[in-house]
């Protein structure tokens, strides 16, 4: 077939890929460099790089930067350790697999607005959830999750949706490792530590590599639950970049500020990719 | 203890932990199901309360208060609506670069992944200007338009994984019989990957479905979609969990149940093919 017609048919998604990137983009960048207030829109004069300095000199700024990391790191430490160890015990045979499968992938398919309201209200409420009763029944203080641990309660939520990805992951790449390598290694005498260290571990390297990169891309744009449950409150403890960002554009109306911000956030972002890529990047292939 | 004994007894207890990690994970839905059959009084009650009568007043308020059937058909709309049309841009695109790679597929491929990390948020000023400017803020035609070109790299990286593997023999034979592309595209490789083209698309319309940041955004009140219209139930106007439960379960219980069809075609797809 001729080059051409194969040009013709990727165009669309090219196209409309580097519009969708280049033309938003570009007008960031534009705003970030003047003065431009959704209250005051004829008064947008060039002003340099003092969007950015507002931004970054602003108090939320370093608690949000620390917070999107932490909250990236911990899901991601969280989901993948236990994914690994749960899926592990898992798969082996037991009676009702196929429904423990279909119970433990649930909470994926649970929207973020869905997810943050039950944990706020029924799970984390300090007197009439589920959490506050378990406390009090075993003699404890009920603890005020969403105004003592912000941070934490919002990592909880988050790994609560990805867990379940990352369990039925694992659980789908074990299922293709070899069994009578496995077999071969308890011959030898291999303890079940050494054949998960040495055969499990190896296998799910790929899968884990996948994990990690899908989550990162979820992770670093994390904004309803916390919109939904806590403001990015109290104070700026549960404030992520993204909330950030979103309270200077739609809640005080600074574009100008806003787009500064959010291009830090495409820089964060792609430092992360960076890193990551390189980490990962050697268990991906095209 | 003999040796089979023992085996028994090791199944026996990965079936109760794997029992007790599933029945831990899965209590919170089980109790905002439960809950939405509560009264308000019942809701809160301390300790729980697990044996009461069922009511189903909480569904017929959720529907009165917050027109449940308008935002749902949002949510129908907009995310089969973009599936349909991402799919119709992805599916020539992810043809022509499976059956002839050139230099630049792996580039081209790596680039349109990449077009995913960058932060929603980064473009929120633009977009939500953009909308406003041309008279699309809180219209469903907004959000199609952005839930395809969201999740277009997804769909071209899935469906690429998939055609790839297709025998070419058969697609070589159909052009020496005079096959134009179209044809090929039509007659061969649909009805070859309609399994996969399907889990595309399911994937894409849960990840529509859910997708919170733009509809929180753009469509507040008119074409706002199930995930927007959850939102407004945050606002303290007081304790009401059982309709609160009653509104999240009508939100999640398609998508849910849609889930737990395909999980295992989702694996494979949000993992591009990577994990079989």
């Amino acid at each position: 077939m001729k080059r051409s017609i194969t040009r013709l048919l990727m165009a669309p998604s090219v196209i409309l890929l580097l519009a969708w990137m280049i033309i938003p983009l570009s007008m960031t960048i534009y705003f970030s460099t003047i003065e431009f207030s959704l209250y005051n829109p004829d008064q947008n004069g060039f002003v340099g790089w003092e969007n950015f300095e507002f931004f970054i000199t602003d108090p939320a700024f370093m608690p949000a930067v620390a917070n999107t990391l932490i909250l990236l790191l911990s899901v991601l430490f969280i989901t993948v350790v236990f994914g690994v160890m749960l899926s592990a015990l898992i798969d082996k045979p037991f009676y009702g697999q196929g429904i423990v499968r279909v119970l433990l992938i649930s909470p994926f398919f649970i929207m973020p607005t869905v997810n943050a309201l039950i944990w706020k209200n029924m799970m984390m409420n300090p007197v009439y959830g589920i959490f506050a009763w378990i406390s009090t029944s075993f003699g404890l203080e009920p603890i005020d999750w969403l105004s003592n641990h912000p941070l934490m309660s919002i990592i909880m939520m988050v790994s609560w949706q990805w867990l379940p990805f990352a369990i039925l992951v694992f659980v789908t790449a074990l299922q293709s490792q070899d069994t009578e390598q496995k077999e071969a290694a308890q011959m030898d005498g291999a303890t079940g530590l050494h054949i998960f260290r040495y055969l499990t571990i190896p296998h799910l390297a790929r899968p884990i590599a996948v994990v990690v990169m899908i989550e990162t891309i979820f992770l670093l744009a994390v904004f309803a639950e916390i919109l939904v449950s806590t403001n990015g409150g109290p104070g700026y403890d549960s404030t992520n970049l993204t909330y950030l960002i979103y309270n200077q554009a739609l809640l005080q109306f600074d574009v100008g500020t806003a787009s500064a911000g959010g291009l830090l956030a495409v820089v964060l972002a792609n430092i992360v990719a960076f890193f990551l890529i390189r980490a990962v990047g050697k268990n991906l292939t095209v | 203890m003999t040796l089979n004994q023992q085996r028994k007894f090791k199944t026996f207890l990965t079936g109760l932990f794997a029992w007790s990690v599933a029945l831990v994970l899965f209590f919170p839905i089980f109790w905002m199901f439960i809950t939405s059959f509560k009264t308000e009084l019942q809701a809160i009650s301390v300790p729980p309360a697990l044996f009461f009568e069922p009511t189903l007043e909480n569904y017929v308020e959720v529907q009165e208060r917050s027109d449940y059937v308008k935002h749902a058909l949002n949510s129908v709309i907009t995310s089969f609506g973009s599936t349909i049309l991402a799919l119709i841009i992805a599916i020539p695109a992810a043809y022509s670069m499976a059956f002839f790679p050139g230099k630049r597929t792996k580039d081209i491929l790596l680039w349109m992944l990449s077009t995913k990390m960058l932060p929603a948020v980064g473009v929120l000023m633009p977009i939500y200007l953009l909308s406003r400017d041309y008279g699309l803020l809180d219209t469903r035609a907004a959000l199609v338009i952005i839930f395809t070109l969201m999740n277009l790299p997804i769909i071209v990286w899935m469906l690429f994984s998939y055609f790839k593997d297709l025998p070419k023999e058969i697609l070589e034979a159909a052009r020496m019989d005079g096959a134009t592309p179209w044809d090929e595209i039509v007659k061969v490789v649909l009805p070859l990957s309609l399994g996969a083209i399907s889990s595309t698309a399911l994937l894409s319309i849960v990840l529509c479905w859910n997708e919170a940041f733009w509809s929180l955004n753009l469509t507040p009140s008119d074409a706002a979609p199930l995930t927007a219209m959850i939102a407004s139930y945050s606002s303290p106007e007081g304790l009401f969990w059982a309709k609160l439960s009653a509104a999240s379960t009508l939100a999640c219980a398609p998508i849910v149940i849609f889930g737990w069809f395909c999980q295992k075609q989702l694996v494979q797809g949000l993992t591009f093919g990577a994990v079989k």
